[in-house]
């Protein structure tokens, strides 16, 4: 969440005007009160300060921020965010991890649970992986709405395909409906990284596209800003010959490293398998207790106690 | 990042592209096939936004095919360049594709051939053509090392020169790369250089 300021430094030379001319204001009053204050013998002097006043004096700025104190700032227009952002550049942009992998007996698919906007956590329970339909998953990073409206949409052609064919899609036609989809509406803000995982004729398939119109064909991708971290755990832990349990263990430990190092994921980690006879939901686990149960707390080495003094 | 390059040697064109799909700093794919076959003859290498890539290089394959089926001959090489920069030109003040493409090509008549077309419709029939950043190295290396009527060996071996060139002197290098050959015998895939295994 990126708080707006004013360009420092056109705001520092207004506030120095605005100050001076407040100052003169103020030194007007307190003319007209010293003349009295002679009489009375009060001194005031004391209550004129240098640095403008917070409150009335400042309802001349409309923005209603204190003034900085003045010293010289580098050439940015936001000083304070500026390293961050320098790292929000190449970070990948939508905020959540998701993860799918081809092996020998099918499909894994995971995903975090977390919603974010900017640095606000607004749900961590949302469903990122989507049923498409009972042989077919889609996962969901970018835009919620987006990813939910065009995955149901992508549904209701499968299943016209299916009547109008008398025979169910391909995964590759699934996607390539999906990415022509998406290609139409480029340049026009959607915002989706998708992944569609389903078991065809052909066998397993995995399909990655995302909103800037590509379409890859994979055995292995991860999407989403904490997708760096997961490719880490992924590509050292992955084999093909790998059991249904051994492949849930590996999606689930790259989605839970992904959340403990990315802001923006989080929440339950679920994980699903998309077999030769359609998909199934195999485990819905918080990441918070996956952390104590991968790295269980250790009780501290004492080296020295206190005890009570044994007196004689 | 992403290179492709091109030459024609005696009785044939060879394209030379790298397999990365990349997404900022992400590598997604390190097999990603972008050299194309149009048709029986003819190589499409084929650079830049991914959707543009795909969906333009689709476009145009299907074309050909239609314009072969209504027709009963195969466009030349130089009538499917020209359609190309055609669809790129009319697309290029509404909705511009983002794509930069080296054509190679053989026909019967004329014999090998290679086409350069920028994404801003640029056209040029050329002996050597090379596109990304790759481009800075590729060029001069063929420049000095080529001459016209090379043998399929030579030309490899000037490929192979140009992808360690690249492998050496790009800060963030493709890993793997792919080579494909057009010659009387048709369009084929010739070899792989990888550093990884996808």
């Amino acid at each position: 969440m990126t708080i707006f300021l004013p360009c420092l430094g056109v705001c520092k030379s207004l506030l120095q005007v605005l100050s001076r001319s407040t100052f003169s204001l103020l030194n007007q009053r307190s003319g007209l009160t010293s003349r009295l204050e002679v009489i009375m013998m009060l001194d005031f002097s004391g209550l004129e300060s240098s640095a403008p006043l917070y409150g009335g004096s400042n309802e001349l700025l409309s923005d209603g921020f204190s003034a900085a104190p003045s010293f010289d700032l580098p050439v940015t227009s936001d000083f304070d965010d500026f390293q961050k952002n320098s790292i929000q550049m190449v970070k990948p942009a939508k905020g959540t991890t998701t993860l799918a992998f081809i092996f020998k007996e099918g499909v894994m698919v995971a995903a975090d649970s977390r919603a974010s906007m900017g640095g606000y956590i607004s749900s961590q329970s949302v469903k990122k992986i989507i049923e498409i339909n009972p042989y077919m998953l889609g996962t969901m990073a970018g835009g919620a709405a987006d990813c939910q409206f065009w995955h149901r949409n992508l549904g209701i052609k499968c299943r016209l395909h299916e009547l109008a064919n008398k025979r169910r899609i391909s995964v590759t036609g699934a996607s390539k409906l999906l990415a022509n989809i998406l290609y139409s509406y480029r340049g026009m803000g959607l915002s989706v990284g998708t992944m569609i995982a389903g078991w065809d004729e052909k066998g397993p398939g995995l399909y990655y596209v995302d909103s800037e119109g590509g379409r890859l064909k994979g055995t292995k991708f991860s999407v989403g800003s904490g997708s760096p971290y997961a490719y880490g755990v992924l590509d050292s832990g992955y084999k093909y010959d790998m059991t249904i349990d051994e492949a849930a263990e590996l999606a689930r430990r790259a989605i839970y490293h992904a959340t403990f190092r990315d802001g923006a994921s989080g929440g339950v980690a679920s994980v699903y398998h998309v077999g030769p006879t359609g998909w199934t939901k195999l485990s819905v686990d918080d990441v918070g207790e996956l952390h104590y149960s991968y790295y269980p707390v250790e009780p501290t080495i004492v080296e020295q106690e206190m005890t009570e003094a044994v007196v004689a | 990042m992403e290179c492709v390059f091109g030459m024609v040697g005696k009785g044939f064109a060879l394209v030379v592209a790298d397999t990365s799909a990349v997404n900022s700093i992400l590598v997604h794919k390190s097999n990603e096939d972008k050299i194309m076959v149009l048709d029986s003859h003819k190589l499409m290498g084929a650079s830049g936004e991914a959707g543009d890539r795909a969906q333009f290089t689709e476009y145009v394959q299907k074309n050909v095919a239609l314009y072969q089926y209504r027709n009963g001959i195969p466009l030349t090489t130089k009538a499917a360049a020209n359609f190309m920069r055609g669809e790129l030109a009319t697309a290029l003040r509404k909705n511009p594709y983002m794509v930069n493409i080296v054509l190679a090509g053989f026909d019967k008549d004329t014999g090998p051939s290679l086409y350069f077309i920028d994404y801003i419709a640029t056209l040029h029939k050329v002996d050597k053509a090379a596109f990304g950043y790759g481009s800075y190295f590729a060029l001069s290396m063929m420049d000095r090392h080529y001459h016209p009527n090379m043998t399929v060996d030579e030309a490899i071996k000037l490929a192979e020169q140009c992808i360690e060139e690249i492998r050496s002197r790009l800060v963030v290098a493709p890993q793997n790369f792919v080579i494909k050959i057009v010659d009387k015998d048709g369009a084929r895939e010739h070899s792989w250089r990888r550093t990884t295994k996808d």
